[in-house]
């Protein structure tokens, strides 16, 4: 099949950027979008014009690296799948692809398709995590869960940090992801000594750095692991019972 | 090609005592860093994959200065995350008969008795120790109703040890790994460097002293010094261009470390993993794995008749070969994985391979949906299902799988003694990059058990044994002139790679690499085509370095520049491996060579010349390396020819 990208092409982020386009001639059906894209930088580079540079790792849909916006879709048409999962067959000869970086105000554009997340690892420092050191752990049975909650919880705990919920949203917002890690944490026992105080430090290191959930509901369309929205509501639940529990806890008056 | 009189016999360091004393006895009379003292120290970490994050923020716990890099955008990415299936420990919950001997002795001998017995025990001990830290950590392991871990069988082994987090397993256990390293940098203790690519090792008086890095967004090189430098880098099956490893994995860092005089071991054992998509087409970028899991309830077959084009429903059941279960009746479908790649390798080669490109075999769940029905086939395998069918466009539940084997692991790696230490003083190896635990095979479930066995409680034990000699005694600043020096080799290197200015890209050699490696140092390896292959790649490797062409320039994101790197050492690598494959003159587990068959053509063994690990030495560019030999005893596990009839 033969298809025609516009690609958002910038050579760092203090320069403007712009669209080029590029006739992909010959491609499989069966080539994934990302074969199609290393077959039209193999022949960019033998034309003398430099790769189009994007993210990708795994080609599996798993490790999050990978991520553009494909006719205004976070990882393209299809449902559940991440960019690099996405096969050309889900297009049509003849079709003209429109390429982009993720958009949001918090992640600024390091070269072409290739954005700067690190926004999300802060969230995780803030408090994505149990504080267990290395030995300090007792035996792994002693603790049981419910299979509901350690299936809920491992719902929540697929998020494989792409920041297709934050390209997807109006306002940029960050709400899914981090609530995302809130709800895999908050429904298990073990998460529950830090629950509150991680809760708080999260949402707030979140609002750092983008902007406010308005419910639009767009992340969880967009999200390739499908997470529910619902983890959003626990999130403000909990943000919202932090607020006295935390105080009571602490001996103080709301 | 061995210059025997330069060969030296190595010394891994193994505690006297009685195997399951010796870790505790190393732990009581190793040296140790008192903890206000700690803080005195910096440590380099390079790579955060499960060895590597979990070194990292276990070392950071401790009070250690920890500087931890990553060539990814953030330290969650690493490819430990791919692992699918799940990870072992002898917890013996199932009440099977499992033990630490057991998962010892299983280990040690579907290694086919090329691993290390002292470090095996020690992975089978702390393997329970993993299981606690990673549910205390959060990990979402999958659960019996009773809210108890569940187990299951994994791999060919008879017992239930494995556990489990739906088909994610390696992203929740990174995850984890990833949280802690988190907090480790929000406590101040780690000093986290992402999109920065470690490019060498920095040795002054005969120890380790730092590392040389390219930030890879603005091009700066940079140095940084350390008391001890950890390579926790993963493998080096992208050698092969096509592997279920991720684009970004490269053996730059382990082989870095190599030319600077640590040695190489057992290069030539890679594992081929039975159950991959097969190749598509040309512009295969990757390969991607099916879990292991699946042959619990697939059946594998071809047709009888070599040729047979008829689609797979149309043949009907006497018209079928299932080849494991006629050749292995004991085992069937659920040979190791060595055995399972090396039967769809003839099968393909002798005309019965089906697909469009008559590349592959059946993994059929007709029999198991009949016997089970749907709906539990859907939830035992469902997420894999669904991802065969995204990329294949068919539908397993009514249409067998194809499925063909793929590089997936490297066994070998830097050589280490029982401390996790190289041949260079103060320079360690932790996971995937060592060599030590799984000898010429690793058994399923195994890489996540090593990897968080290293990173969480042997580096962390063992690395205050040298850190003890150097307690105030600063690190090296880096304008010292081996750093300088380094930092100008690199720069050097980068822009002969940005002047060739040739014909041909990056991926284009590694293609023809990869043909190469594995057409002859694959699943099967013979005398004549490795010879050929050497003379192959020094040919791919001159055209590499006279036609190679990277636009761009050295100050700014440049992925092409990045991969040349790579590439380039992937062809010396590469020939290490043949090289290594050449001179080991027997079969062992992954390594499959022709000439060394039993009468009933499985591979043969040769204790009495090969009883031993083989350690490379660099000499030079232009002369060939030096074997060394580190003889490996069986005291615990005794030798024997694997038999899975």
């Amino acid at each position: 099949m033969d298809v025609t990208l516009r690609v958002w092409r910038q050579p760092d982020s203090a320069s403007e950027g712009g669209f080029a386009t590029y006739e992909a001639k010959g491609v499989s059906e069966d080539a994934s979008f990302f074969e199609m894209l290393d077959m039209v930088n193999e022949r960019l580079n033998d034309s003398g014009e430099e790769p189009i540079a994007f993210d990708s790792d795994c080609r599996e849909g798993i490790c999050g690296t990978c991520g553009v916006m494909i006719d205004g879709h976070p990882h393209g048409p299809q449902r559940g799948t991440a960019t690099c999962q996405l096969h050309m067959r889900k297009f049509k000869d003849g079709d003209t692809i429109v390429i982009e970086p993720w958009r949001a105000e918090a992640f600024r554009v390091v070269r072409d398709l290739v954005v700067d997340r690190s926004p999300f690892d802060k969230i995780i420092q803030a408090g994505g995590y149990i504080s267990v050191n290395v030995g300090a752990a007792q035996d792994a049975n002693e603790t049981l869960i419910p299979r509901p909650a350690a299936e809920a919880s491992m719902d929540a705990a697929a998020c494989i940090g792409c920041a297709a919920c934050v390209a997807a949203c109006p306002n940029g917002a960050a709400n899914l992801f981090t609530a995302a890690k809130i709800a895999h944490l908050g429904l298990l026992p073990q998460g529950q000594p830090e629950r509150y105080l991680r809760t708080v430090a999260m949402v707030e290191t979140m609002e750092d750095y983008f902007g406010s959930c308005r419910n639009y509901g767009e992340c969880e369309t967009a999200c390739p692991k499908s997470i529910s929205i619902d983890v959003i509501a626990w999130m403000n639940r909990d943000y919202v019972a932090a607020q006295w529990k935390n105080f009571r806890k602490q001996g103080q008056q709301v | 090609m061995t210059t025997e009189h330069n060969a030296r016999v190595l010394d891994a360091k193994i505690p006297d005592g009685p195997i399951q004393e010796k870790w505790d006895k190393y732990r009581f009379d190793t040296k140790l860093v008192n903890p206000s003292n700690r803080r005195k120290y910096d440590i380099i970490v390079v790579g955060t994959g499960l060895a590597g994050a979990g070194a990292a923020a276990t070392l950071g716990e401790q009070g250690y200065n920890v500087k931890a890099f990553t060539y990814n955008d953030s330290s969650r990415r690493a490819h430990s995350i791919g692992a699918q299936g799940g990870i072992n420990a002898a917890k013996n919950y199932p009440n099977d008969n499992d033990s630490i001997f057991r998962l010892f002795y299983d280990t040690v001998k579907g290694g086919d008795y090329r691993s290390r017995e002292a470090n095996v025990y020690r992975l089978a001990q702390v393997s329970n120790e993993i299981i606690d830290q990673t549910v205390a950590q959060g990990a979402p392991y999958a659960r019996e109703y009773g809210g108890l871990l569940d187990n299951r069988s994994f791999g060919g082994a008879q017992v239930s040890r494995t556990f489990y987090a739906r088909g994610q397993t390696g992203q929740q256990l990174l995850l984890t790994a990833y949280q802690a390293l988190a907090r480790q940098v929000a406590a101040g203790t780690v000093e986290l460097f992402t999109r920065t690519e470690m490019l060498d090792v920095v040795v002054k008086d005969g120890r380790a002293v730092g590392i040389v890095t390219r930030d890879l967004i603005t091009g700066e090189i940079g140095s940084h010094s350390a008391h001890a430098v950890v390579l926790a880098t993963g493998g080096y099956s992208n050698v092969y261009f096509l592997s279920t490893n991720a684009m970004n994995c490269n053996g730059t860092a382990i082989w870095r470390a190599y030319r600077k005089g640590a040695l190489f071991a057992s290069p030539s054992f890679t594992q081929i993993h039975p159950t991959c998509i097969p190749v598509g087409d040309e512009f295969q970028s990757k390969l991607v794995l099916m879990s292991e899991s699946l042959r619990n309830d697939g059946r594998i077959w071809v047709p009888k008749e070599a040729g047979d084009d008829r689609p797979p429903n149309d043949i009907p059941e006497e018209g079928r070969d299932y080849y494991l279960e006629r050749m292995y009746p004991a085992f069937g479908n659920l040979v190791p994985r060595d055995v399972a790649s090396r039967a769809a390798m003839r099968m393909v080669q002798s005309g019965h391979g089906v697909g469009p490109l008559k590349n592959g075999v059946y993994l059929d769940f007709a029999d198991a949906i009949g016997r089970l029905g749907r709906k539990t086939i859907e939830d035992r395998y469902g997420n894999l299902f669904e991802m065969y069918e995204r990329i294949t466009d068919e539908n397993p539940y009514e249409v067998p799988m194809r499925i063909y084997p793929a590089p997936h692991y490297t066994m070998g790696g830097l050589w280490v003694d029982y401390n996790l230490e190289t041949t260079i003083p103060g320079l360690f190896a932790a996971g995937e990059a060592n060599f030590s635990d799984h000898g010429a095979n690793r058994l399923g479930a195994s890489a996540l058990m090593q990897g968080l066995a290293d990173g969480y409680f042997v580096l962390p034990a063992t690395i205050s044994s040298y850190l003890a000699n150097w307690l105030n005694v600063p690190p090296v600043p880096t304008d010292d002139p081996e750093f300088v020096e380094a930092e100008q080799e690199l720069k050097d290197r980068i822009d002969k790679f940005l002047s060739i200015n040739g014909t041909h890209t990056v991926d284009y050699f590694h293609r023809k690499l990869g043909k190469v490696m594995i057409d002859e140092c694959g699943m099967s390896r013979s005398r004549e085509g490795l010879e050929k292959a050497l003379e192959q790649i020094a040919e791919i490797k001159r055209d590499f370095w006279s036609d190679l062409r990277v636009l761009g320039t050295a100050e700014s994101l440049n992925q092409s520049l990045e991969r040349a790197g790579r590439v380039a050492d992937f062809l010396e690598l590469g020939e290490l491996m043949v090289r290594d494959a050449l001179d080991r003159e027997e079969s062992c587990g992954g390594h499959f060579r022709v000439e060394h068959v039993t009468d009933e053509g499985e591979a043969k063994r040769d204790d009495e010349n090969f009883a031993f690990v083989s350690a490379w030495e660099w000499t030079g560019e232009d002369s060939p390396p030096i074997r060394h030999k580190e003889p490996l005893e069986f005291e615990y596990v005794p030798l024997s020819q694997r038999s899975y009839k």
